[in-house]
């Protein structure tokens, strides 16, 4: 059974420091939703109010429309994967997994069963007696997921529980999560400083900085999208242009910066003479052949072949750091550094947004 | 002294040095590859001889052949001066006898008085650790894992001043603040929660609060050290899949802090029925603790022999306490010296 996790307007605050300004969120039942920001922006902090560790300072966390005040972390239906896992180190791994079980009275010949079934669950089937130093970084992560699992969460919160694998386990066990989330159907959600994780595996993204939601969609319109200067460069990499609005219309606003006049999706709150910025993806340019097509005309001053792509970096006037990424389709090989190259892109792929946040 | 004895006393030494060296030998070779130096390459010839001295005289000369000229003296019969190594002087078990039987003039069957205190010791201070224990665990996982730094230094402070005292003083201390007239009575006369004092001393409550308090920092500080590096995500995790508090101490805090509660726990039983202060200045008159019997061989009888066999009576007990309770808690030598 799964719950939705509605945050009301959610404040936390240690002493004079406000950890979580307003936090209003509307997390659907069976959703993968991740909160993804950088460290210190208040993703744990959130994520342990879930969970019942912390009392929200305003505000309301309701689960299933139940509200949670007053109700501690071992009441919550929330079950917590720990950044460290936090597995018992003493008891063996089928002893972890039944521990939930455990102490809710359940009896033992119930307790093997269901600990054989998520081990099995969780790809782990008949490792129920190794202890846990045994166990490979990912089979542990496996652990903790079927420990959690155990007592039947309507809700699971997992707070960076891959950060500490390596690259190919972790992009392995970014599908396995999915895959379990699907077969179990609750709500998961998940606490990420990665992107990439984030966008690859959740339905939907709250992006989150200095204590503040700035933006909630799915992967897509995040990536696409931006609301905010803070997700636009946060999230994937973004070459930002600063400058000043010189017109704008119902779709489009242009845009005077170092580099040149530049055309790009306009947003709220922009009007000729706003200071504001626009935003193009690297993967947004490409080069051409010809003065009169470019839009930017840029330096080579290094290359980073990356096999699937090649990274090309540029300056462009005033020194201005460029980044662009070239398929493999695209001939990067005769791109020599030192070269000037002229750089394009369509409008519809740069979204500009004003300096001071939108209102 | 009989060449036995001899032999004994300057035998068994070099058989235990001789043992030792071959386990260092053992454990080189095991644990080493043939690169790499020895004791002596790494450590140089002027430090290497110093540290086989040094821990050579602690061992031998401090440890190893007092204990044992102990267990030699307390099979021997207590002679005149003049008489020892002669033909009287002679191998036997009678001190141990004294301890169960008594005197042979004895009308009694047991020396009922001495085996009865030694009881009691053992069984008190096994109580004692206990009660250490129940006092010390809910402190040492409050500074240990809730408390923040400074609250912990302050407390740490507080709790190390007072046995800046010596010993014998802190137990006269206790025995004017539980006396008949002591402040402890004056003050529950004074709240009218009694109308007659009550006799701490001779009822042993003195005692046992005075042993109990003597050797709390030897609880206190293997507990500290043992909860201190629990990862605070454990205790969450335990909560989070809903156990209660107990349960999370009974199943998470305690296994892991099990070498810190062995050694805490071994300590204060060892020194508690070794305690020789406390039971001399609290101890009521009816009450006999061990340790006053045994210094009453040595310095009332002039009985060094049975002296040395109430000793090591005594130690054998506290050793077989020690092993019971590592086997009670399935932890090894090393993981208590940690």
């Amino acid at each position: 059974m799964s719950a939705d996790v509605d945050l009301d307007n959610v404040s936390i605050r240690f002493g004079e420091f406000t950890a979580v300004k307003n936090a209003t969120l509307k997390i659907k039942g069976g959703e993968f939703f991740s909160i993804l920001g950088p460290s210190g922006c208040g993703k744990t902090t959130l994520l342990r109010a879930v969970s019942g560790f912390l009392d929200p300072s305003e505000g309301e966390i309701r689960i299933g429309a139940k509200s949670m005040v007053g109700i501690g972390p071992n009441k919550r239906p929330t079950a917590l994967i720990f950044q460290n896992l936090a597995l018992f180190p003493l008891m063996t791994v089928a002893e972890n997994i039944g521990y939930g079980l455990r102490v809710r009275g359940v009896s033992r010949a119930d307790r093997d069963r269901k600990v054989a079934e998520l081990l099995k669950l969780v790809a782990l089937p008949d490792q129920g007696h190794k202890r846990i130093s045994e166990l490979s970084g990912g089979q542990k992560q496996r652990v903790a997921i079927a420990r959690a699992l155990a007592v039947e969460p309507q809700v699971l919160l997992l707070d960076e529980p891959l950060s500490a694998l390596d690259l190919r386990l972790r992009q392995h066990m970014r599908n396995e999560l999915r895959a379990i989330q699907q077969r179990v159907g609750i709500t998961f959600i998940y606490i990420t400083h990665d992107q990439g994780e984030a966008l690859t595996m959740s339905d939907r993204v709250a992006v989150m900085n200095t204590g503040v939601i700035e933006q909630v969609g799915d992967g897509r319109s995040v990536y696409d999208d931006p609301r905010t200067r803070f997700v636009a460069s946060f999230v994937g990499e973004n070459n930002g242009f600063d400058g000043t609005v010189v017109s704008t219309d119902a779709v489009h606003a242009v845009i005077d910066t170092s580099v040149g006049r530049l055309t790009g999706r306009r947003s709220e709150g922009l009007g000729p003479g706003v200071k504001a910025t626009i935003f193009i993806r690297p993967e947004a340019f490409r080069i051409v052949n010809g003065a009169d097509k470019a839009q930017i005309e840029a330096t080579v001053t290094a290359q980073a072949f990356e096999g699937n792509a090649t990274q090309l970096f540029l300056k462009g006037t005033g020194d201005k750091a460029i980044t662009i990424l070239l398929s493999r389709r695209e001939d990067a090989g005769d791109v020599a550094v030192g070269r000037t190259v002229g750089i394009t892109y369509t409008a519809k792929d740069a979204v500009i947004l004003p300096a001071e946040a939108a209102p | 002294m009989k060449p036995l004895s001899a032999a004994l006393i300057f035998g068994l030494p070099i058989v235990v040095l001789c043992a030792f060296i071959a386990m260092a030998l053992i454990d080189a070779r095991r644990h080493m590859g043939p690169g790499t130096p020895s004791f002596i390459q790494r450590n140089g010839w002027p430090v290497s001889i110093y540290l086989i001295a040094a821990v050579g005289i602690w061992m031998f000369v401090l440890i190893v052949f007092p204990q044992l000229y102990m267990v030699d003296y307390s099979f021997h019969p207590k002679l005149p001066p003049a008489a020892r190594g002669g033909e009287r002087d002679v191998y036997t078990l009678g001190n141990y006898r004294y301890f169960l039987f008594g005197s042979s003039t004895s009308s009694d069957s047991w020396n009922t008085t001495h085996l009865t205190a030694f009881w009691t010791t053992i069984v008190t201070s096994a109580l004692i650790t206990l009660l250490n224990f129940a006092i010390c665990y809910p402190l040492a996982y409050f500074l240990a894992q809730v408390a923040k730094p400074g609250a912990v230094r302050l407390i740490m402070l507080l709790l190390i001043i007072p046995y800046w005292v010596n010993e014998l003083l802190r137990a006269f201390a206790f025995g004017i603040l539980f006396g008949t007239g002591g402040l402890l009575n004056k003050l529950l006369l004074a709240a009218g929660i009694l109308s007659v004092p009550i006799d701490f001393i001779g009822r042993d409550i003195a005692l046992y609060a005075g042993l109990t308090y003597a050797y709390l920092l030897l609880m206190m500080f293997p507990l500290y050290n043992a909860i201190e590096a629990l990862d605070r995500n454990q205790v969450e995790a335990a909560r989070d899949l809903g156990a209660p508090w107990w349960l999370i101490h009974l199943n998470v805090v305690m296994p892991f802090a099990k070498p810190g509660i062995a050694s805490g726990c071994t300590l204060v039983f060892m020194l508690s029925a070794g305690a020789l202060a406390a039971p001399l200045v609290l101890g009521g008159p009816k009450t006999l603790w061990f340790t006053p019997i045994v210094y009453d061989r040595f310095y009332q009888a002039f009985n060094w022999n049975q002296g040395s066999a109430y000793a090591i009576i005594l130690m054998l007990a506290c050793v077989a306490f020690v092993l019971l309770v590592m086997r009670l808690f399935k932890v090894s030598f090393t993981e208590i010296a940690r």
